[in-house]
């Protein structure tokens, strides 16, 4: 049976990572799941200087869901380097880096340091977070500025490149294409969703930055659409991710037509569940007699016209 | 830290909207440190999705317990479980309290309403006996009187309607005992858990007095295990600040290292 997948030139010996933001730097969850289990360890986004973050509350529980607008604090790629990188190196599987920048050339600076590095197995680029001024989403919902990025992150690294695709756009298949076109080698579909949560005891938004990202179970019938589209729309593969908390879920991003998927915010409230989707997917392939994970990929059957 | 699904053992209300709750946990127990907390998968709740941090109260041989006050969504469900139902717990996580040795401080405890549930193992555990100071809204936010007084420590309280012990904040009586302090003032340390007015109070008298105090600081928590930087605090770093955060870093600091931000 096989369980290994490509996500460009880089291998995966299962079809699960976690979502970006959701593992810390993967020595946090090492102590409660064996990391060396999972496809891929996907780490917190890194820009090329340390970032303090948004002021608290920076999270609000919501039906099936959460909120989120921590702003990306992390450590900058010299503190990443030194404090983070020599768990994750000696790590059996590939580690993802989730990079991010303000400017077209911050992007680029930070894959060259990450190219040189050596060890690195992918770039996500995240083009999508909905919860800082600068960068972030502005790259992810304007198609010249996201192959602005892309272009430039290409030139600056030989890693594969995964662009974080944001769900807030009105058709997220011409983005896609715009990534791939630009030479990105596979997509991540989706980052969260903006959205608000208010306590009516004190009128108060229940985020410090008022708004932030909307991930869990609550967004995932809607990412599943996402990814389904972009699929459509591109040929290099998706790793798909929203509210996914059991194999089943993973089962149909896989379907939708994802080659990968992402744990996130089940990783906060479950630990064990990448490792569960991963031992129900090898379950649902025995009872179902597929030898190899990628003939689920794009499997939906859509009604005959 | 040990992952655990773990039995209700005993479920029992304590006063009005508080409840005593003991899981059998035994490979848990042993590791426990006073001022550690419990974040707890409380399995019934199927929309509501993140665990909850309670402080750990008290120790057995292969249990150990949290007290609560049903606040909301998910102490609502936890209070109707019973005895043989399963959660799932993360424990013991945090930095807790530094344990006076033999001789040294003498312990001077101050709780606010439930975070007198973060006090009993220290002073069960504190070589010396000092007093416990605990503050509430009413007489029945005054929890675990009997408690320490099994293990022979003396509770001064303080209810702001003054319905129990002293009338006002629980600062007042502190404040009384490190004036006229039979006990030298030098080798008095403080320990708090309570609401944030308070710990911020308690750090200003420590700083009055020169005295040293440990503070187990409360904030919006989401992983528990130091992945979702949700928790954060400002704490002092050089000449600036930083956020930590108090699942990983904490949630016991010393008072003089936490930069206070306005009241909320």
């Amino acid at each position: 049976m096989n369980l290994s997948v490509q996500i460009g030139k880089l291998r995966m010996q299962n079809p699960v990572t976690v979502a970006s933001g959701t593992f810390g730097y993967g020595a946090e969850y090492a102590r409660l799941i064996d990391v060396n289990q999972l496809g891929a360890v996907t780490v917190k986004g890194i820009r090329l200087n340390p970032v303090p973050g948004n002021p608290i509350p920076r999270t609000a529980e919501v039906t099936s869901g959460m909120l989120n607008a921590i702003g990306l604090q992390g450590p900058g790629v010299d503190g990443f380097i030194k404090k983070y990188w020599p768990f994750l190196r000696e790590l059996k599987v590939p580690t993802i880096i989730n990079i991010w920048g303000t400017t077209v050339e911050e992007y680029a600076e930070v894959a060259r340091r990450f190219d040189v590095l050596g060890g690195v197995g992918a770039l996500e680029l995240n083009v999508s977070c909905p919860n800082i001024k600068e960068g972030g989403a502005q790259f992810g919902t304007d198609c010249k500025l996201l192959s602005q990025v892309v272009a430039a992150c290409r030139q600056a690294t030989t890693l594969p490149l995964i662009t974080k695709m944001s769900p807030n756009v009105p058709n997220i298949a011409v983005l896609a294409k715009a990534a791939e076109d630009a030479g990105s080698d596979a997509l991540a579909v989706t980052n969260s969703f903006p959205a608000m949560a208010i306590d009516i005891h004190t009128r108060k938004p229940k985020l410090a930055n008022v708004t932030g990202g909307l991930t869990g179970p609550a967004i995932k019938p809607i990412a599943i659409k996402l990814v389904w589209e972009a699929a459509k729309a591109v040929k290099i593969p998706i790793i798909g991710m929203g509210g996914i908390q059991s194999a089943d879920d993973a089962i149909e991003f896989l379907m939708a037509g994802a080659t990968a998927v992402a744990v996130g915010t089940a990783n906060f409230y479950e630990p064990q569940t990448a490792l569960q989707v991963i031992a129900g997917i090898r379950d649902f392939m025995e009872r179902n007699k597929i030898s190899d994970v990628r003939e689920i990929t794009g499997s939906v059957q859509l009604p005959q016209k | 830290m040990l992952e655990r699904t773990v039995t209700i053992v005993s479920h029992e209300r304590d006063a009005e909207s508080y409840f005593r709750l003991v899981l059998k946990a035994p490979d848990v127990a042993p590791l426990i440190q006073p001022g550690q907390f419990a974040h707890v998968r409380i399995l019934p709740m199927k929309d509501a999705l993140l665990r909850r941090p309670f402080s750990i109260f008290q120790v057995g041989k292969d249990t150990f317990s949290i007290l609560y006050k049903n606040v909301g969504k998910g102490t609502d469900v936890l209070s109707r479980m019973r005895v043989g139902e399963e959660l799932s717990v993360i424990a013991p996580l945090g930095n807790g309290f530094t344990v006076p040795k033999p001789g040294g401080e003498t312990p001077l405890l101050v709780a606010g309403g439930y975070g007198m549930a973060a006090m009993f193992l220290l002073a069960q555990r504190s070589p010396q006996k000092g007093i416990v100071f605990v503050g509430g809204r009413r007489r029945v936010d005054i929890l675990c009187e009997k408690d320490f007084a099994a293990i022979g420590w003396e509770v001064r309280a303080a209810t702001e309607d003054g319905s129990h012990g002293e009338k006002g904040f629980v600062t007042v009586p502190l404040l009384a005992e490190i004036k006229n302090s039979k006990l030298k003032t030098q080798n008095l340390k403080l320990f708090a858990c309570g609401p944030t007015p308070m710990l911020k109070a308690v750090g200003k008298i420590a700083e009055d007095f020169n005295l040293p105090a440990e503070l187990s600081m409360d904030e919006h928590m989401c992983c528990g295990v130091g992945t979702c930087l949700a928790c954060v605090i400002k704490v002092k770093a050089g000449d600036s600040w930083e956020y930590q955060r108090t699942c990983t870093e904490g949630p016991v600091y010393d008072s003089r290292e936490i930069v206070w931000e306005v009241a909320k």
